[in-house]
C-alpha cells in the first residue's frame, strides 16, 4: 500500500530520531558520562524503521547488542532509554540493564541482546505463542551478518518454518561482525541465500533506502501474519561508527566508509521526499529541529533522574 | 624481573609455545587481525599467520568443539571465547565432550587444549559480559581451572596450561589486563595446582584469587596498620587446588576468610570451606567467613556495580568480626 505523506514523514523522523539519539549517546560516551559498551545504529536506521512501521500493538520484535535504533523504532520511550543508557533509576529497566539490554517488553520489544544469536530463539518463541494464541501476533528477529554463522540461527529458522511461525528475521548485513568482513566470516555473499535451506522465503533489500525496507517488510509481515510462515529478510546496510565506541577500525578503510557515508539512509531519503514533493527543504528542517529538542530533553530527563537505590541490587531477582 | 601487563604476559605466554611447539595453535573470534577484543593476542597473527592464529566466525559451540576434535587428533589447539559468559553457548563442546572424554575412553585419548577466557565485573559491561563462572566448571570432573592475578602467575601458569594434556579452562581478568606487574625474565613454567603465599600474616587467612588477590592485600596493608597480620593465599588453580599450602596457614592462623568475586551461594568458596570444615575442623578457632557477590545478576548501574563487587571494606569487616 503506497504511504501517504504523513506516514513517510514519519518515517523520516523516526530515522533522525534514531540518529540524533545515537550521536548524543556517543557525545556523552566520549565524556565518559556512559560506562560499559556501547554499540551504535547510526547509518542502519532504515532499517528498524521501515520494518517496525509495519508492526501492530500485538507483535514482538528481538533485538542485539547494537539496539538502541530497534527501541526507538517500536515506539520506546527516548526518556526511559536514555536513562537507561546513563544508569538511572527512571531508565526502561531501572539503570539494571543499561544499553545491551534496554527492553520494554509490554511494548513488545523483548530487549537488546548481549549474547550475539540469542534473539532468533526468541523471536521464534514469540512467534511461536503469537500462533498458539491466536492473537495475529508476528515476531521480527533483527540480527547481524556475524550472527548469522551461530547454530541458533540455523535452529531457530528451520524451526520456525516446520512449525510455519509468524517470524520474519531481518539481517541487518552491516558486511562486519567486529573486524571480521564479511568475505572472512562466510564463503556466501548474499545471507538470503541461506533462507532456501530451511525452506522459506528469502530476499535481498537495499537496507540503506527506508522504502525498499518497508515494502519488503510489509509483504512478509502481511504474509507472515497471514499463516504463510517465516521470511529472511537481508538488509544490505553499514554502521557508520566502529564496532563499539573506542574501537579503531584498523579492520576496514576510509574509501569503504565515505562511499557508504554518501549512501546514508537520511539525505537520501530526505532528497527522495522532496524529489517526491512530499516534503520541502523547510518542512525537514523543521522535523530536524523538533527531533534535536526531543533528544535534548531525554538527556535532561536522564540527567535528572536519581542512581538506582542500593536496595535494588538484590530486587527483581526473581518475581514475587 | 621486566616490568609489564598481565595482558603482554599472556601475550608472551602464548608466543614463546607457539615458537616451542608447531602443534600450538589459536582459534577465536577477532584474535587475528584485530588483535583480541582486549588486544591480549596483538601481534601474533603478524608473527605466525592466518593458518595458527585463525579468525573465527561467531560459532562458539565450532571453536570448542573444533578444538576437542583437533586436540584429540594430536594438536594442543588455544581456542579463546571472549567473556567466560558465552560458555553458555559451547558448554556442551567443554562439559560433555572435552571433560569427559579421557574417562570415558578408558584413559585411550587425551585432549590437551586450552580454554582462554575473560571474567570479572567493574567496567560497566553488566549482566552478560561481567560474570565469574568458575563454579560452574569446577563441578566438572576432567577439567583444570586456572585464574592468575598477576602478570608473572599468567605467563608461567598459560605456559604449563598449554603443556597440560588436560583439558584446561584459563580464566583471565578482562579488569587486570592493563595491570602491571614484575616477570621473571627468561623460560620459566609454574606448576598447575600450587599456591602462592602473596602475604605473609599470623593472625588470619585470607584465600582470595584473580581480581580479589589485588583487594585482599590491599585490605591487608590496612589491617597491619590496625595491628593484625593477614596471611593472603592465591590457590592460583581452583583445579587441582593446593590444600596443603592453605591448611599450612590455617593452622597458624585459625581463621579463614575466604574472597571471590563470583556469586556467593553455590561459589567455589563454600566448597573450600566445605574442604576445611571436614579436613581440619580443629585447626580453627572461629567459623569461617566468605565475602563474595550477592545472589544477583551483575547490574549495570556504576554506583549499583560498585556494591555488588566484593571490596576492601568488605574484607576488612569480615576479618574485624574475628576480633
Ligand atoms: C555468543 C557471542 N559471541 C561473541 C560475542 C561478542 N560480540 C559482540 S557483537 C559481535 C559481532 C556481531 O556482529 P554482527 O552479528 O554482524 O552484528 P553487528 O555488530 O555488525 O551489528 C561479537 C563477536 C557475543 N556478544 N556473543
Ligand atoms: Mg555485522
Amino acid at each position: 500500500m503506497a504511504l501517504n505523506k504523513v506516514q513517510m514523514l514519519e518515517l523520516y523522523r523516526k530515522m533522525r530520531t534514531i540518529r540524533e539519539f545515537e550521536e548524543t549517546v556517543a557525545k556523552f560516551f566520549s565524556q565518559g558520562q556512559i560506562p560499559g559498551f556501547v554499540h551504535l545504529y547510526t547509518g542502519e536506521e532504515a532499517v528498524a524503521t521501515g520494518v517496525c512501521a509495519n508492526l501492530e500493538k500485538q507483535d514482538y520484535i528481538a533485538s542485539t547488542h547494537r539496539g538502541h535504533g530497534h527501541g526507538i523504532a517500536r515506539g520506546a520511550s527516548l526518556n526511559k532509554m536514555m536513562a537507561e543508557i546513563f544508569g538511572r533509576i527512571d531508565g526502561e529497566c531501572k539503570g539494571k540493564g543499561g544499553s545491551m539490554h534496554i527492553a520494554d517488553v509490554e511494548l513488545g520489544f523483548l530487549g537488546a541482546n548481549g549474547i550475539v544469536g540469542a534473539g532468533l530463539p526468541l523471536a521464534t518463541g514469540a512467534g511461536f505463542a503469537a500462533k498458539y494464541m491466536k492473537t495475529n501476533g508476528v515476531a521480527i528477529c533483527f540480527f547481524g551478518d556475524a550472527a548469522s554463522n551461530r547454530g541458533t540461527f540455523h535452529e531457530s529458522l528451520n524451526m520456525a518454518s516446520i512449525q510455519k511461525l509468524p517470524v520474519v528475521f531481518v539481517n541487518e548485513n552491516n558486511m562486519y561482525g567486529i573486524s571480521m568482513s564479511q568475505e572472512r566470516h562466510q564463503n556466501i555473499s548474499d545471507i538470503a541465500d541461506r533462507a532456501g535451506s530451511y525452506g522459506m522465503p528469502g530476499m535481498v533489500v537495499d537496507g540503506n533506502d527506508v522504502m525498499a525496507v518497508y515494502e519488503a517488510a510489509e509483504e512478509a509481515v502481511k504474509s507472515a501474519r497471514a499463516g504463510g510462515g517465516p521470511v529472511l529478510i537481508e538488509c544490505k546496510t553499514y554502521r557508520h561508527h566502529g564496532h563499539f565506541e573506542g574501537d579503531a577500525c584498523i579492520y576496514r578503510c576510509d574509501e569503504e566508509v565515505n562511499a557508504w557515508k554518501a549512501k546514508d539512509p537520511l539525505p537520501r531519503f530526505a532528497n527522495r521526499l522532496q524529489e517526491m514533493k512530499m516534503a520541502t527543504e523547510a518542512e525537514i528542517d523543521q522535523i530536524d529541529a523538533e527531533v534535536k529538542k526531543v533528544i535534548a530533553d531525554a538527556v535532561e530527563f536522564a540527567q535528572n533522574s536519581p542512581v538506582p537505590t542500593l536496595d535494588e541490587l538484590t530486587k527483581d531477582v526473581y518475581c514475587d | 624481573m621486566v616490568e609489564m601487563t598481565y595482558s603482554q604476559a599472556i601475550n608472551e605466554a602464548l608466543e614463546e609455545e607457539m615458537r616451542r611447539d608447531e602443534k600450538v595453535y589459536i582459534l577465536g573470534e577477532d584474535v587475528g587481525l584485530f588483535g583480541g577484543c582486549f588486544g591480549v593476542t596483538t601481534g601474533l597473527f603478524e608473527k605466525f599467520g592466518g593458518e595458527r592464529v585463525i579468525d573465527s566466525p561467531i560459532s562458539e559451540t565450532a571453536i570448542m568443539g573444533s578444538a576437542v576434535g583437533a586436540a584429540v587428533a594430536g594438536l594442543r589447539p588455544v581456542p579463546e571465547i571472549m567473556f567466560v559468559d558465552f560458555l553458555g553457548v559451547c558448554l556442551d563442546e567443554l562439559v560433555n565432550q572435552a571433560a569427559k572424554m579421557h574417562f570415558m575412553f578408558g584413559g585411550k585419548a587425551k585432549v590437551p587444549l586450552t580454554l582462554r577466557t575473560a571474567c570479572g565485573a567493574g567496567v560497566g559491561a553488566a549482566a552478560q559480559h561481567s560474570q565469574s563462572l568458575e563454579a560452574w566448571i569446577c563441578h566438572v570432573p576432567g577439567l583444570k581451572v586456572v585464574m592468575p592475578s598477576t602478570a608473572a602467575d599468567a605467563k608461567g601458569l598459560l605456559k604449563s596450561a598449554i603443556r597440560d594434556d588436560n583439558p584446561v579452562v584459563f580464566i583471565e581478568h578482562k579488569a587486570l589486563y592493563g595491570a602491571m606487574g614484575e616477570v621473571p625474565e627468561g623460560e620459566y613454567t609454574i606448576p598447575l595446582g600450587k599456591a602462592d603465599i602473596k602475604r605473609e600474616g599470623k593472625d588470619v587467612t585470607i584465600l582470595a584469587y584473580s581480581m580479589m588477590l589485588h583487594k585482599a592485600l590491599a585490605a591487608a596493608e590496612t589491617l597491619a596498620l590496625q595491628g593484625i597480620e593477614a596471611e593472603v593465599i592465591d590457590p592460583r588453580t581452583l583445579v587441582p587446588f593446593d590444600k596443603e599450602t592453605l591448611y599450612k596457614s590455617i593452622e597458624k592462623t585459625g581463621r579463614l576468610v575466604i574472597v571471590h568475586e563470583a556469586v556467593k551461594q553455590g561459589g567455589f568458596g563454600g566448597e573450600i570451606a566445605a574442604m576445611v570444615a571436614e579436613e581440619c575442623f580443629d585447626f580453627l578457632d572461629a567459623p569461617i567467613k566468605r565475602v563474595a557477590a550477592p545472589f544477583a545478576p551483575i547490574p549495570f548501574a556504576a554506583n549499583l556495580e560498585a556494591a555488588y563487587i566484593p571490596d576492601e571494606a568488605k574484607i576488612i569487616a569480615a576479618v574485624k568480626s574475628f576480633f
